[in-house]
This record gives structure tokens, sequence and C-alpha cells, in this order.
């Protein structure tokens, strides 16, 4: 599986890419030579040159500084609502499927509403009423995204469920629980593996698409979002390009590589869909 | 066919009472309240005079009373009133609506077109350069969030090359015309368009690939039909099928787009909107807007399955 894995020139490109961003975010320390929050008002708005690899902000802090700090903020932010929608997915995609029923339908009437509802609009309103913040964002992007792999993992132990080794298990006298979490939902692993992979991808579009609107993670905590949120600037937006065009590119390098190793996973674990 | 029109009605609207329910509770329930939105805290008011302002405003009625209150006055087309300038909800959610409608539905219509039309060529000329260059530029496509998309587009095509106006819908001091408004919305429709093209050219180009394969497709060809017209009569008919939904599914997310593009280029329509309703904890604006988007998406998603079963008689005659 691996070697096939191996094989997928896109996913090995993006796996690639995505071992890049995170080693340069793991040793910002030792990458930037100044910290994220070092401000020099003696250098404010700074082009990219020797001192600064990417300029300075307004404040003279470091560009590069703040644009490799800003990944370890968005990529845990990522992660962390990631868990939280693949454990509450799992969790109630998995009673859905094992028990059907009654649960069944209110859980896929819940995740109906939330798929047809646009995710930003309840994000932002979420986020509006809680507040910002660093740790509520991962509340809120976790809380709001488990419909989708819920149903995923339904429509699996759907499936699983009539298999003969769950008879088997049945009959040995596992309780059902026992059977859901042992014995099927292990089944379920590549659709979890796919499914959480692309979402972390969602899950930092989500972060900077809040930070931008200032909803999100809170200055002067960088993250790629509230980097970009300069450019909400005019004069930012169009004099000092250098300020948010790496942020930008963090995110869309970041993504792109996580979509492509999703994508070559779907195809290594699944050769029928998708070509 | 009507029957199973009415039908797909009866499932929109419990779904619809659903999400305004959930979102009731959820602005009821935060620290806070309207009460607090309505006069802060720290403003100059005694506690006798805040509780009377709250009995004034029902606001001391038990929540799914509340709740009931404010679904009959909506039925009866009354959604309260902005609490920045006193505006009736449904006379800003009135002017708002069409400049979003202009934008989304031109954006939708270029991710069709451009989205299919670059999905078959791609599928007709598998493994081809232009295939595997727009295969990457799909991925581009849907890893670039619509508000970079905007910021990048904004930055080359309005500033730097000044194509295109920055920003509005119409420019001040012009008389206001077609024209001019075309001007205005071709760049944010198009970056809006972006993350469709990409998505539905991905889908079509599977599902093209797929029909391709199949046997009658194989026929017509054995029958003498050109390729041209096997592709465009026998196979894109079936392909297309499985991207008809794709388009319904990926409308959540077009307005999400939308939000964020309307914000960038000052467009005055329902994003905007949106947005100075939850900057502000506007809570009849938030649930007055949020309804009428979700009685927009379940329409674009009834008339999405409509496409369909028009499209695929099995299901029209189907359970």
């Amino acid at each position: 599986m691996i070697s096939r894995f191996a094989r997928h020139r896109m996913a090995m490109a993006g796996a690639v890419l995505l071992v890049l961003v995170c080693l340069a975010v793991i040793l910002a320390p030792l990458l930037a030579r100044q910290g994220a929050d070092a401000v020099n008002l003696f250098a404010q708005n700074q082009r990219p040159g020797a001192g600064h690899l990417l300029g300075t902000d307004s404040e003279g802090r470091d560009i590069f500084a703040r644009t490799l700090y800003g990944g370890r903020v968005s990529l845990i932010v990522g992660v962390a609502a990631v868990l939280i929608s693949l454990g509450i997915g799992i969790l109630l995609g998995g009673i859905a499927g094992y028990f059907r029923g009654g649960w069944d339908w209110v859980i896929m009437r819940i995740t109906d509403v939330a798929m047809t509802f646009p995710p930003v609009v309840i994000i932002l309103t979420v986020a509006a009423i809680i507040g910002p913040g660093l740790w509520n964002t991962v509340l809120i992007i976790g809380l709001l995204n488990w419909p989708i792999p819920g149903r995923l993992v339904r429509a699996r132990i759907l499936s699983v469920r009539e298999y003969e080794y769950i008879d088997a298990c049945r009959a040995t006298g596992a309780s059902s629980w026992r059977i859901l979490f042992r014995h099927a939902l292990p089944n379920a692993v590549d659709v979890i593996v796919v499914t959480g992979t692309l979402g972390v991808a969602n899950a930092i579009l989500l972060e900077a698409g809040m930070s931008f609107l200032g909803l999100g993670v809170q200055p002067p905590t960088p993250s790629w979002g509230n980097l970009l949120s300069a450019a909400n600037q005019l004069n930012v937006l169009v004099s000092y390009p250098w300020q948010w065009v790496p942020a930008g590119v963090a995110v869309v390098i970041t993504v792109l590589s996580i979509n492509l190793i999703g994508d070559g996973l779907r195809d290594v674990l699944d050769p029928r869909a998708g070509r | 066919m009507w029957s199973y029109v009415l039908r797909r009605i009866g499932i929109s609207i419990p779904i619809l009472l659903l999400i305004t329910v959930g979102l009731f509770g959820l602005l009821q329930l935060t620290p806070g309240g309207p009460l607090d939105a309505l006069a802060p805290p720290e403003a100059p008011l005694s506690p006798q005079a805040r509780a009377a302002l709250g009995r004034a405003l029902g606001l001391d009625q038990p929540l799914p009373v509340r709740y009931a209150e404010w679904l009959s006055e909506a039925v009866r087309g009354n959604l309260g009133y902005r609490s920045d300038n006193g505006e009736p909800v449904s006379q800003a959610i009135g002017s708002h609506i069409g400049p979003t409608l202009e934008l989304m539905g031109t954006g939708i219509l270029i991710g069709i077109i451009v989205g299919i039309l670059l999905g078959v060529i791609s599928a007709v000329y598998q493994y081809s350069i232009f295939d595997m260059v727009l295969t990457v530029l799909a991925f581009l496509g849907i890893s670039l969030p619509a508000f970079l998309a905007g910021l990048l587009g904004l930055y080359f095509f309005s500033i730097q090359l000044g194509w295109f106006p920055s920003g509005g819908i119409t420019t001040p001091g012009t008389a206001p015309g077609l024209g001019q408004n075309l001007m205005h919305l071709v760049l944010p429709a198009l970056l809006l368009s972006i993350n469709q093209v990409a998505q539905i050219m991905r889908y079509t180009r599977a599902s093209m690939l797929e029909v391709i394969e199949q046997d009658y497709v194989r026929t017509a060809r054995a029958k003498g039909a050109g390729s041209g017209q096997v592709v465009v009569h026998h196979a894109l008919r079936n392909a297309l099928l499985p991207v008809i939904t794709i388009i319904g599914a990926s409308i959540p997310n077009l307005v999400g787009g939308a939000v964020f593009l309307e914000a960038i280029f000052s467009w005055p329509g329902m994003g905007q909107l949106f947005l100075t309703a939850v900057q502000g904890r506007d809570y009849s604006l938030i649930m007055g807007m949020t309804l009428i988007l979700a009685i927009v998406v379940l329409l674009a998603n009834l008339l999405t399955d409509l496409a369909y079963a028009a499209a695929d008689p099995r299901i029209r005659y189907g359970t």
C-alpha cells in the first residue's frame, strides 16, 4: 500500500511539500533571526531585503518570522479542530450506522441541515457570539464540522454490520458497544483517514477566513489568517504586498499539499473511486 | 412529477424550521443575550429601567414562547427591525439581495459553463499535456480560499493593471448603466467562480471518463458516429447526471465565498449586510438573513433535484 502511494506522483509531491512546510514551521526559531513579536519601531514597513528576508510590518516585526510562527498556529488549529470533529463524527456516525433506528434518524437530519446550510455563515455567527480567540476558533471549527465524517462513517458501518464476522462476534456474546468500537469501526479506518486529511485542509481555510475577518485568532498571536487581514487596509494591500502575500502563499501551498495527499490516499485505499 | 416536487418541498420545510430553531436558541442563550446587544451593560441605565425594557420587548417570556412569537411574525413578513438604524429587516434584505443574486448567479453560470467545458476537454484528451495542466490548476483552484483569490485579484487586475474598477457596483459621479455595472461585476464574479470551475471540472472529467468506456458509447462509435458527435450527443448527457448533484452541493460553499468577496470588493449585497449584522450582534437582522438564506439554499437544492429528475427519467418514475 505504501508503495502504491509512493507511485502516486501528485500525492508524493504533496507529501514532500507538506514535509517542507512542517519542517519550516517547526524549525522557525532556527530559520528566523527575529522573534515573531520583536517590535522595532525604527524598521517599520521595510521592503524585503538583507536584514529582513520578507520585510517588516507596520510595527517593524519581521514578516518571515511571523509567517513561520503563524504557520504553527494555523496548523495546530487545523489539526486540533479535525481531531474534535473526527471524534464526534466517528462516535455519532458509528452509533447511527450500527444501532440504526431513532438515533440514526435524528443524527442524519442534523447532518442534512448542516450540509445544506453554508458553513461559513454559521461559523461567523457563532464566532461573533462566543467571541474570538485561538481555542474558541478550534472549538467552533471542530464542533461544526463533524457531519461530513459522521455521514461517511455511518455509510461504512451500515455495510460493515451486515458482514458475517460481526454475526460471529455477536454469537460469542460481545456487547454491541464492544463490537462497534473493536470490530466494526476499525473497518472504517480508510474512510476516517481520508476525510480527516481533507478536513485539515478545510479547517486551515476556515481559520484563515475567520481570522481574516477578525473573528478568529487574535493578534499579536500570528496566524496565517490574521496576517492576511492586514490586507484589509487599502494602503497595506496596495503599497506593502510583502506583508500579506507570504501568508497567502503559505496557506495555498499547505492546503494544496494536504489536498494532494488526501486525494492520493483515496485513490490508494479505494482504487475504484476517481481517477 | 408534481408529487415529486411536493414531496421535496415537504422535506425542506422541517429542515428550514430546524435551522431557525437552532439559530434562535443559540442567539438567545448567549451570555448577555439580545438585551445587552441593545443596551450594553456599561450604558447608564438603572436595573429597573433595564427590566422594564426587557419586559417591553417580551424578553421576560420563556424561550419557546419567544420563538413562537418570532415565527408567527416572520410568517406574516415581519422580521423585526435593525438595531443600528431601526430599518425594517425585510426592507434591508430587499435592498441587498439583488446585487448578491447578480454576483452569485453570474458566478454559478461561469462555474457551470467553464467547468463542464474544461472537464469534457480534459477527459477526451486524457493524459495529454492539456489534461495534466488542467488537473494541477484544478487542485490549485480548490486550495485557493475565496478571500485570498479576492485579494490577489484586486491587487493584480484592479490596482496593478487597472483593468477593472476596484470595488462597488457603480462608479460614483458617473451615469449608472448596464455596461458599467458589468465592468464592476466581472472581476468578483470570475474570482468567485474559481472554486466552482475547479470542482465541476474534476467531477465532469471523472464522470466523462467512466461514461466513455461504456458499451453504448462504443456502439455509437462502431456505427460510424463522428467522435465529436459521440461526445456531445451520447456521452455528455449521461456524464452530466452526477455533475448536477455537485452543482447543488457546491452552493453552500459559494455563499461563503460570496460573503468574503462582497467584503473585499465593497459589493453592496447580503454578504456585507451579514458581516455588519454579525459584528454589531444585530439579532433580528441575523435571524432574518439566515431565514432568507436558508430558503434560497433550499430552493436551489430543490431546483437541483428537479433538474436531476428532468434529466434522469429513472428518478421521476421510481420510488
